[in-house]
C-alpha cells in the first residue's frame, strides 16, 4: 500500500506514532524475532531449573530441527505471497509411505541400505509430486493457493490413513533410525544438521541469487514481475515443490526419531510453520520478510512449548496460546503498516 | 513555451490576515530528512494557488499536513481564522477541506454513488437512502459534465472516468478548500477544459483552491498565485501573470533551463519493430499496422482509452493478438513474451509504475535491477554480483537525481515521481535496443524529465529505436520523428515530424463515427 492511500485512517497521537513506528518497524527485521527467542529462554532458564539442563537443550534443538525445515518451505511459500496448509499431511503421508514401503523391502530380503534408500527416495518423491501439484494448480490455473493446498492435504491425509490403515507403522530398521534419528535420545539427531544445512542454504539463495530476488518480487507484485521478463510461474511451481519435499524430508527425519511411521506426524505443523514464518517477520501479503526470520520462528515456539511442558501446562492451553501468538503477529505487522505507510 | 525575460524578484507576498487558509512557519522531518523547512502559504477565498516544486520539494507533505494526515514538528494552520488542531484528518474535513490525490483511492468493487458517499451515506432511519444519493450524484456528474451512471462499479470505468469520480467525491460535501494533486494525470485536454470549467465555478462560489502540477500550459490557464517549493523551503510566491516558464523553472530547480526538450538527430534505419495488422484479443485495438525504425523516434497519441497502452503491450508480448503480428528485425514473432523480448533488447516502460513497474515493498536496488539480473555484470549464473549491482544502480540514479538517493529504501517510501525515476533506471542498465515507453513523465518534475529526454536523446542517436506513447501532447509534438493516431481502438492518422501540429493531432483524436461508442473512450464524448 501506498502513503497517499493510507491517508483516510484514523489519525494517532504525533509522539506515540513516532515510538510504536520506531519498535514495530523492527518486526519487519529478524531482531524482534531474536529477541523474543532470548527473552523466552530467559524467562524459562529463570522460571525452571530444569530447562537450562544440557539434555533439555539439545532436546529443545532436537525438536525444533523438524519444525524449522517444515517453516522455511512454509516461509518460502508465504515469500510468494501463497500459503501453503498441505505441509503436515504431506509430512505423515511421506513418514507412512517410507516407513511401509522400507518394513516390506526389508522383509522381501531387499538388502538393507538399498532398501532405506529406495523408501526415502519415494518419500521425498511424495513432496515433490503434490507440492508440484499445488504449484502448478496456482500457477497455471490461478486456483488460490489457499484452496488448492487444502485439498492436497485432504487427499493426501486420506491416502496416508488407506496405506498404514488408520495405524502407526512399526518396525522401521534399527539402521535407519541411527543414520536419520539419534542412536540415543541424548545426542544431537541428524535432523539438526539438516535443519541447519538448509537455513544457511535457503537463507543465501533468497539474498544472494537471482531466484530468490525473483521469489521476492513474485510475491511482492506478480504484474511488475511479469512485465521484468521474469518467469513468474515457473517460481511459483518451485516455491511449492521446495515446501513439500522440505515436509517429506521432515516427514523421514521424524519418522526415525520416533521410529514409526504415522498419518498425524505433522500434528499442528501448518499452524506452527505459519505463525514460526509470520513471527519471524514475513508479510502474509508476500514479498517481505526472511527465512532466517522463519528459521528463529521455529526456534522460538520450539523454546515456548518446552519450557510450557516443563511447566506442566497442558497441550489444550499450549495450541491456544500458538493461536493467539499468531493472530498477535498478524496484528502487529497489521499496526506497522498501518503506521510505517502514513509516514 | 513561453518566451520572455525574467521578472526580477518581487517581492514575495506576506500570508496577508483574513485569508481563507494560513499555513505558518511549517516544520516537519522525516528519518533522516528535513522534508518542510519553515514554509508558510496562504490561500484567499476564490482563488487558485498553484504549489509548484521538483518531486521531493516537500509539497505532498504541506498537503498532507494542511488535511491533517500529519502532524507537523512546528507551525499552524488556520482555516477561517480558526486554527486547526494537529494531525486530525477529521477536523480538516469538517472545516470543508476536500482534497483529489493522483493516485486514486476509489473501492472498485463499489458503485460510482457508493463511492462518492462513502463514510457519509445518506439515511431514512437505519436504511441507506439510496435514491437520494443516486439522484445527487447522478447531479453532480451533470454538473461536471460527464455521462457515468452512478451505479456503476467504479471497476468498470477508465481511468479517466475513475478520477471523475474521485473529483465528485470531493465536490460532495461542498468543500470549503479544495486541494487538486495533479488531477489530470489521466485526462486528455477535453476532460481536463471540463476540469477548468468547474475550478472557474467553484472560485466564483468563493472556494479556494490549492492545484499542485508539473504541467504549464495548466499553470498559466487557471492559476492565479503560484508558490514555489525546493528542498523544503518556499522559494517565491507570484502571480502568475507576472512570470513566466522560464522564471519557474529556474525557481524550482534553482539552474537556468531554456528548453526542457531536447532535439533528437534524425538518421532512421532498417526497421526494428513492428506491427502488422493486428488485432488485440481482448478487442482493445482493431487492425492496428505501425513500425518503428533504429534511430527513430515514433509518437502515439491518442484520448485515455483509445487502445494505445495495449498496443504497446502488445509490442513487448503482453497483450495477445487475434490477428496480425509482430515483427521484431525483419523476424515474424510467432508468441512474443516479456521474457523472450527483453532478452531481444526490447525494454518497456509501463504507464502504471504502482501496478505494473514497481514491487513497492521491495527496495530501489532491487527494482532498479529487476528486469537487468540475467546480464552477465550482475549475476554470475545464479549468483548475484551485489557490488557491481550497487555501483551502476547508485550511478544511474545519481543522474536521475534519485532523492534521497538511498538504495536500500523501499520504493513505497517515495513520491510518485521519484518511483518514476526508478523505472527510468531500467532503460539505462542494460542494452536497449528498443525501448517502449508509456505515458513515461506523468508526475514528473522538469529536471527528471531532462533527464529522461536526454536518455531518449543519447539513445535514439545510438541506433535504438523509440516508441512513445502519450497523452502530453507538447511531449509528442517536440520529441517525435513520426506519430500514430489511435481512436477507439483504430488508426485514424499518421504524421511525418514537420507535418506534426496540435490541431492536426487533435482533430484526428474524433477522426472515428462516434457510433463507435460502445468502445471505451473515457469522458471524450
Amino acid at each position: 500500500m501506498t502513503p497517499l492511500q493510507q491517508i483516510s485512517r484514523p489519525a494517532q497521537p504525533f509522539a506515540l506514532r513516532r515510538v510504536a513506528d520506531r519498535m514495530l518497524s523492527r518486526l519487519k527485521t529478524t531482531g524482534i524475532i531474536s529477541v523474543l527467542v532470548l527473552v523466552v529462554f530467559a524467562f524459562f532458564a529463570v522460571a525452571n531449573s530444569r530447562f537450562t539442563n544440557s539434555n533439555n537443550l539439545i532436546n529443545i534443538l532436537n525438536q525444533s530441527s523438524y519444525l524449522m525445515i517444515v517453516s522455511l518451505g512454509q516461509g518460502l511459500v508465504l515469500i510468494s505471497g501463497g500459503f501453503d496448509l498441505a505441509v503436515a499431511a504431506l509430512l505423515g503421508l511421506t513418514s507412512v509411505v517410507s516407513a511401509t514401503l522400507m518394513i516390506a523391502l526389508a522383509a522381501n530380503g531387499v538388502d538393507l541400505p538399498l532398501a532405506i534408500a529406495i523408501s526415502v527416495a519415494c518419500g521425498l518423491s511424495v513432496g515433490l509430486i503434490l507440492g508440484m501439484v499445488n504449484g502448478v494448480a496456482v500457477a497455471y490455473l490461478n486456483v488460490p493457493s489457499f484452496i488448492v493446498t487444502l485439498g492436497i492435504a485432504g487427499i493426501a491425509a486420506g491416502a496416508g490413513y488407506q496405506i498404514s490403515g488408520g495405524a502407526p507403522v512399526t518396525g522401521l530398521p534399527e539402521d535407519f533410525i541411527a543414520v536419520f534419528g539419534t542412536p540415543d535420545l541424548r545426542s544431537i539427531s541428524t535432523s539438526v544438521y539438516i535443519a541447519v544445512l538448509f537455513a544457511v542454504a535457503l537463507h543465501l539463495t533468497m539474498t544472494r541469487t537471482r531466484a530468490g530476488r525473483y521469489i521476492y518480487a513474485v510475491g511482492g507484485n506478480p504484474v511488475a514481475a511479469r512485465l521484468s521478463g521474469i518467469n513468474v510461474r515457473r517460481h511459483i511451481v518451485l516455491v511449492f515443490i521446495t515446501s513439500g519435499m522440505l515436509a517429506s524430508l521432515a516427514g523421514i527425519l521424524l519418522s526415525a526419531r520416533v521410529s514409526t511411521g504415522d498419518t498425524n506426524l505433522g500434528g499442528n505443523f501448518v499452524l506452527q510453520s505459519i505463525t514460526a514464518g509470520v513471527l519471524g517477520g514475513i508479510s502474509l501479503r508476500g514479498g517481505e520478510g526472511t527465512l532466517f526470520g522463519a528459521a528463529l520462528g521455529a526456534l522460538f515456539i520450539a523454546v515456548l512449548s518446552n519450557g510450557m511442558n516443563l511447566e506442566n501446562i497442558s497441550s489444550y492451553y499450549q495450541m491456544i496460546i500458538l493461536g493467539g501468538l499468531l493472530v498477535l503477529a498478524v496484528l502487529a505487522e497489521q499496526l506497522r503498516l498501518l503506521i510505517s505507510g502514513r509516514r | 513555451m513561453m518566451a520572455g525575460g525574467f521578472q526580477r524578484s518581487a517581492p514575495v507576498p506576506d500570508p496577508c490576515p483574513g485569508a481563507l487558509l494560513e499555513a505558518c512557519d511549517i516544520e516537519k522531518s522525516f528519518p533522516g530528512v528535513r522534508v518542510l523547512d519553515g514554509v508558510s502559504l496562504d490561500v484567499r477565498a476564490g482563488e487558485v494557488h498553484v504549489l509548484f516544486g521538483e518531486n521531493g520539494a516537500g509539497k505532498s507533505t504541506l498537503v498532507n499536513i494542511i488535511l491533517g494526515n500529519y502532524a507537523p514538528e512546528g507551525g499552524t494552520v488556520r482555516f477561517d481564522g480558526k486554527v486547526l488542531p494537529a494531525g486530525s484528518p477529521r477536523a480538516a474535513r469538517d472545516a470543508g477541506i476536500s482534497v483529489v490525490f493522483q493516485e486514486l483511492s476509489l473501492i472498485p468493487t463499489l458503485s460510482a454513488c457508493a463511492n462518492i458517499f462513502l463514510g457519509r451515506e445518506k439515511r431514512q432511519s437505519a436504511l441507506l437512502d439510496e435514491g437520494a444519493m443516486s439522484r445527487e450524484a447522478a447531479a453532480i456528474f451533470a454538473r461536471l459534465g460527464i455521462a457515468i451512471d452512478p451505479q456503476a462499479p467504479v471497476a468498470g470505468l477508465s481511468r479517466a472516468e475513475q478520477q471523475m469520480v474521485e473529483i465528485a467525491k470531493a465536490l460532495q460535501n461542498d468543500p470549503r478548500l479544495l486541494i487538486l494533486d495533479e488531477p489530470t494525470t489521466a485526462f486528455t485536454d477535453v476532460e481536463t477544459q471540463r476540469l477548468f470549467a468547474i475550478v472557474a465555478e467553484l472560485k466564483r462560489l468563493g472556494v479556494g483552491i490549492i492545484y499542485i502540477t508539473h504541467r504549464m500550459a495548466e499553470i498559466q490557464a487557471i492559476g492565479d498565485r503560484i508558490s514555489i517549493l525546493r528542498d523544503g523551503r518556499r522559494i517565491a510566491t507570484k502571480l502568475v501573470s507576472e512570470t513566466d516558464e522560464d522564471e519557474l523553472i529556474q525557481l524550482m530547480t534553482g539552474r537556468e533551463t531554456l528548453n526542457v526538450y531536447p532535439t533528437i538527430a534524425f538518421k532512421p534505419a532498417d526497421e526494428a519493430i513492428a506491427l502488422e495488422g493486428a488485432s488485440a484479443a481482448s478487442g482493445r485495438f482493431q487492425n492496428v499496422s505501425i513500425s518503428v525504425r533504429a534511430g527513430e523516434i515514433v509518437g502515439i497519441a491518442g484520448l485515455v482509452g483509445c487502445g494505445k497502452s495495449a498496443v504497446g503491450r502488445s509490442l513487448f508480448g503482453e497483450e495477445r493478438l487475434a490477428a496480425g503480428q509482430v515483427k521484431l528485425f525483419g523476424k515474424s514473432l510467432r508468441s512474443p513474451s516479456p521474457q523472450s523480448m527483453l532478452d531481444a533488447g526490447v525494454v518497456y516502460l509501463p504507464p502504471d509504475r504502482r501496478r505494473q513497474g514497481l514491487v513497492l515493498n521491495r527496495s530501489v536496488r532491487e527494482n532498479a535491477t529487476l528486469s537487468c539480473l540475467n546480464l552477465r555484470s550482475f549475476a554470475f549464473g545464479q549468483w548475484l554480483r551485489k557490488k557491481s549491482e550497487d555501483d551502476a544502480v547508485q550511478r544511474v540514479l545519481n543522474r536521475l537525481n534519485l532523492s534521497p538517493p538511498l538504495l536500500d529504501r523501499n520504493v513505497s517510501a517515495y513520491s510518485g515521481g521519484n518511483q518514476q525515476k526508478v523505472v527510468f533506471a531500467r532503460a539505462f542498465l542494460r542494452e536497449t535496443k528498443v525501448l517502449i515507453v508509456d505515458e513515461p513523465t506523468v508526475g514528473v518534475d522538469v529536471g527528471a524529465r531532462l533527464e529522461f529526454y536526454g536518455i531518449l536523446k543519447q539513445l535514439c542517436e545510438a541506433g535504438a529505436a523509440i516508441l512513445l506513447i502519450s497523452s502530453d501532447l507538447p511531449e509528442i509534438l517536440h520529441l517525435t520523428h513520426r506519430t500514430y493516431v489511435l481512436a477507439f481502438g483504430r488508426q485514424t492518422a499518421e504524421f511525418q515530424q514537420e507535418e506534426i501540429s496540435e490541431a492536426a493531432i487533435l482533430s484526428s483524436f474524433f477522426a472515428v463515427g462516434r457510433k463507435e461508442g460502445d468502445i471505451k473512450t473515457g469522458a471524450a464524448a
